[in-house]
């Protein structure tokens, strides 16, 4: 500690590798692995499969990102998908408008994910309670809509958001790179994002630091809401309907894919990257599994022990930043 | 060391060390502390105090080496095998559960019980005895989160006590506690030395350790620099010089300054924490320190001027500008900034990177259009503070827990020296932080004055007052009692206007 001229040790070097790029290595050793063991595997259409059946969990990880690494997460998700998945089709239905459709979802999104930020960071009431509660309301609203049932849709133009293609690539897969780029370049390179990273820190000290903490969380749960509702609107072009059971146990799913990246779930630690390899790794295992015919069963199994391995990782990489 | 009779009673270390990431802690570090002796442990800030603590306590586990307690060969891999063999550590901060009571805090983890049930009574009577051993007069069911910091210290210290610990560690007890309720702790560990037990005393008071410890072990970079068997003959200054490895002459180094016009006036600040309205005002380039026991409402007032807790009444005016009631944010955009007593708790962010640290509130007016951050721009700012301030880090990479205390403080002080401030407040800002780096942070604040800004400096260490301060102002019981120039002040005068008039207790 004291000494002028440190040397940064071997075993410290490799820590910072694990840091920075570890899961990345190890998304590209299961790519190595599954395209060797598994049939079928190495080809651009199961690629094509494999980035397609994770748009929606990748859109969504973007902004849980933010969320997480400012210390809260969002439970309401999932709802907040199906809500919007129904909204946009009875609107449009209504109006006769694809746009009013689009607008009306995003709005109610945002609004939702507005009242999360309000009550958890203006009021101080607790992120798990307040977005458990806010989960409940929106699934309730979202059945209310359809009164229980599956709305379709007949606007044919619709269709394109989520089954066009562009240089080949499926125009979601397009959306959720942007997403990638967007909140990659919010939380690592803005202000904004370094404030999510202090709140998610210390958020006291932030407070006396100047930060706007109220404010930013509010900012941060509000994009949540909204960038959700826009993963309802694309999951409902794809499926041709709006559900409003649709997205059941998604927010598990995004929390878990954030975490297998290695995004802290106490907050502070976070990158797009952390992000990006835990979507991808979710998604090949969820692939490779179905690919090898594992029976469904199995396959909690398999999600369980993954997380568990990856908070494992978490709680190590902690101990070293000397945060017990 | 060894002679013909080896005496194996007490507790050595036996050739420890131990490495982190990036940082060799402790290089093969050996002596031996007796039964029935105060040990002084002594050393600058990331000496390796604090690593040898922990390796008693089990927090860590040597690399190599071991302990010896009594002649047996320990090594602790768990804070419960420590505590199983009558170690106890009473840390800096105290780890107490302010929910429960007194008496639930002092037996927590070994409560006493029957057949699976707590039993009350047997408790409370324990406790009582505890409390009633250390002086204390507190009623054990009194929850301890309404303790004042001195009275937590002493349950703190009844949790040895209950578990009947036979070496007790101190890691700088008295830094938050008045005089009273350090002549009382003093009393207690005499008590605790006279019944046999084995005492490592870390603090940073060298008066204290002439006041209380038999022997002695330096410590410097995380070797074992001497250990005094006796403190008999040896003087602070060679003390001191062992610890820093240089001569430190005048550590506070004032010299005159120019001083301008009022900056920072305060007119009537009433709110929680204070019983009477305050009014002073502060000049550009003048350094004023605030006095006063513990209790006495200065960090509280410092508050209320940063609006960090908001004002009930009373108005703050910086250079022409007030500032508003209840926004810390508002406050730094006008200029006016604030370094937090519990730097841990309030200050740093402890897995950001020093960088990140560094620059954290600098950021709206470096990044492009205050929002798109210059990477580029924040190494270099954060690499020239580091090197113009002379934090030891490994790296601008390293996440700020790793550093020492003074190393943090210097970070946060960068921090500010980066922006553009009007004027400045120190809550406490050598708390906790060894001889030589607590002249180097002296430095900075002069260097800050010198710019012109308005300084206010709270301490409860008067020679820290008197040696730093242009003028003083002491408080006492929630109030603002005087203003006393640099020239007229004398640690008896401040210490007589610090005291409460009423006659009750500071605490």
């Amino acid at each position: 500690m004291s000494t002028s001229a440190p040397q940064i040790t071997r075993k410290a070097r490799i820590w910072n590798l694990i840091d920075t790029a570890g899961m990345l290595l190890v998304l590209a050793i299961l790519l190595v692995i599954c395209s060797v063991f598994v049939p079928n595997f190495f080809s651009v259409i199961n690629f094509k499969s494999v980035a397609l059946a994770v748009t929606t969990i990748g859109i969504i990880s973007c902004t849980m990102l933010l969320c997480l690494a400012s210390g809260d997460f969002d439970l309401s998700i999932g709802s907040v998908v199906a809500f919007a998945m129904v909204i946009c089709p009875v609107v449009m239905a209504k109006t006769g408008s694809i746009t009013a459709g689009i607008g009306a979802a995003l709005f109610l999104g945002a609004i939702v994910g507005f009242v999360n930020g309000f009550v958890v960071a203006q009021l101080g009431i607790n992120a798990l309670i307040t977005t458990l509660a806010t989960m409940q309301i929106v699934r309730g609203l979202a059945y209310i809509t359809t009164g229980g049932g599956t709305v379709g849709i007949l606007k044919e133009d619709f269709y394109m958001l989520g089954t066009g293609a562009f240089f080949g690539i499926p125009i979601p897969v397009w959306i959720m790179i942007l997403c990638f780029i967007i909140f990659g370049f919010l939380l690592g390179r803005t202000t904004f994002g370094r404030n999510t990273l202090a709140i998610g820190g210390n958020s006291e000290a932030a407070r006396l630091a100047g930060i706007p903490v109220v404010r930013t969380k509010i900012i941060i749960f509000t994009l949540q809401g909204l960038i959700s509702a826009f993963a309802g609107i694309i999951l409902a072009s794809r499926m041709a309907s709006g559900q409003p059971s649709a997205g059941l146990g998604l927010e598990l799913q995004v929390i878990s894919a954030c975490v297998l990246g290695g995004v802290s779930l106490t907050g502070g630690i976070g990158s797009i990257w952390f992000v990006i390899a835990g979507v991808l790794i979710m998604g090949v295992v969820q692939n490779a599994m179905s690919l090898l015919n594992l029976p469904a069963f199995y396959q909690y199994v398999v999600w369980g022990s993954i997380l568990l391995a990856a908070v494992l990782l978490d709680r190590l990489k902690q101990k070293q930043l000397g945060r017990k | 060391m060894s002679s013909s009779v080896v005496d194996h009673s007490g507790l050595s270390y036996c050739g420890v060390s131990k490495s982190f990431p990036g940082v060799q802690a402790l290089k093969d570090v050996s002596f031996s502390a007796k039964p029935g002796r105060v040990h002084a442990l002594l050393g600058e800030n990331g000496a390796g105090k604090s690593t040898l603590l922990k390796i008693l306590a089990g927090v860590y586990t040597p690399t190599t080496g071991h302990l010896e307690i009594d002649g047996q060969a320990v090594t602790f891999s768990s804070t419960a095998a420590s505590l199983a063999s009558g170690v106890a550590i009473i840390h800096q901060e105290l780890h107490l559960v302010p929910e429960m009571s007194v008496a639930e805090n002092l037996f927590l983890g070994h409560t006493p019980q029957k057949g699976g049930m707590v039993s009350w009574a047997d408790l409370h009577a324990r406790a009582r005895q505890i409390m009633e051993r250390l002086s204390e007069h507190i009623d054990p069911k009194t929850k301890v989160g309404r303790l004042s910091i001195g009275q937590r210290q002493m349950v703190e210290i009844g949790k040895a006590l209950s578990r009947n610990a036979k070496i007790i560690a101190f890691d700088e007890p008295t830094s938050s506690l008045s005089d009273r309720e350090v002549e009382r702790l003093f009393t207690v560990i005499r008590d605790l030395k006279a019944t046999g037990h084995v005492i490592l005393y870390v603090s940073h008071r060298m008066k204290e350790i002439f006041d209380l410890c038999d022997a002695a072990t330096v410590l410097r970079d995380g070797r074992h620099v001497e250990t005094y068997e006796t403190l008999d003959g040896i003087t602070q200054d060679v003390l001191i010089q062992k610890m820093v490895g240089r001569d430190l002459a005048d550590i506070y180094n004032w010299r005159p300054r120019q001083i301008g016009d009022v900056r920072l006036d305060v007119a009537g600040v009433q709110g929680p924490g204070l019983t009477q309205p305050a009014s002073f005002n502060v000049r550009a380039g003048e350094i004023v320190g605030f006095f006063g026991l513990v209790g006495a409402g200065r960090s509280e007032l410092m508050q209320l001027l940063f609006g960090g807790v908001p004002r009930t009444t009373g108005r703050v005016i910086l250079d022409d500008a007030e500032i508003p009631a209840s926004s810390p944010a508002a406050a730094i955009r006008r200029g006016l900034v604030f370094c937090p007593e519990d730097r841990k708790k309030e200050g740093i962010f402890p897995i950001l990177s020093v960088q990140e640290n560094l620059n954290i509130s600098a950021r709206r007016s470096h990044a492009l259009g205050g929002f798109i951050v210059r990477d580029g721009w924040e190494r270099s700012n954060a690499a020239e503070f580091v090197k113009k301030l002379g934090v030891r880090t490994p790296s601008l990479a390293q996440a700020i827990g790793n550093l020492s205390g003074g190393n943090q403080q210097k970070v946060i002080l960068a921090r500010w020296l980066s922006e553009e401030i009007r004027a400045i407040i120190l809550d406490e800002p050598t708390r906790g932080i060894d001889v030589g780096a607590k002249s180097e942070i002296y430095n900075i604040i002069y260097t800050l004055a010198e710019a012109g800004i308005a300084v206010i400096v709270v301490s409860s260490e008067l020679p820290e007052v008197l040696g730093l301060s242009d003028r003083i102002i002491v408080m006492s019981s929630g109030r603002v009692v005087e203003s006393v120039p640099r020239k007229s002040a004398t640690q008896e005068l401040l210490l007589h206007l610090a005291l409460p008039t009423g006659g009750q207790s500071a605490a």
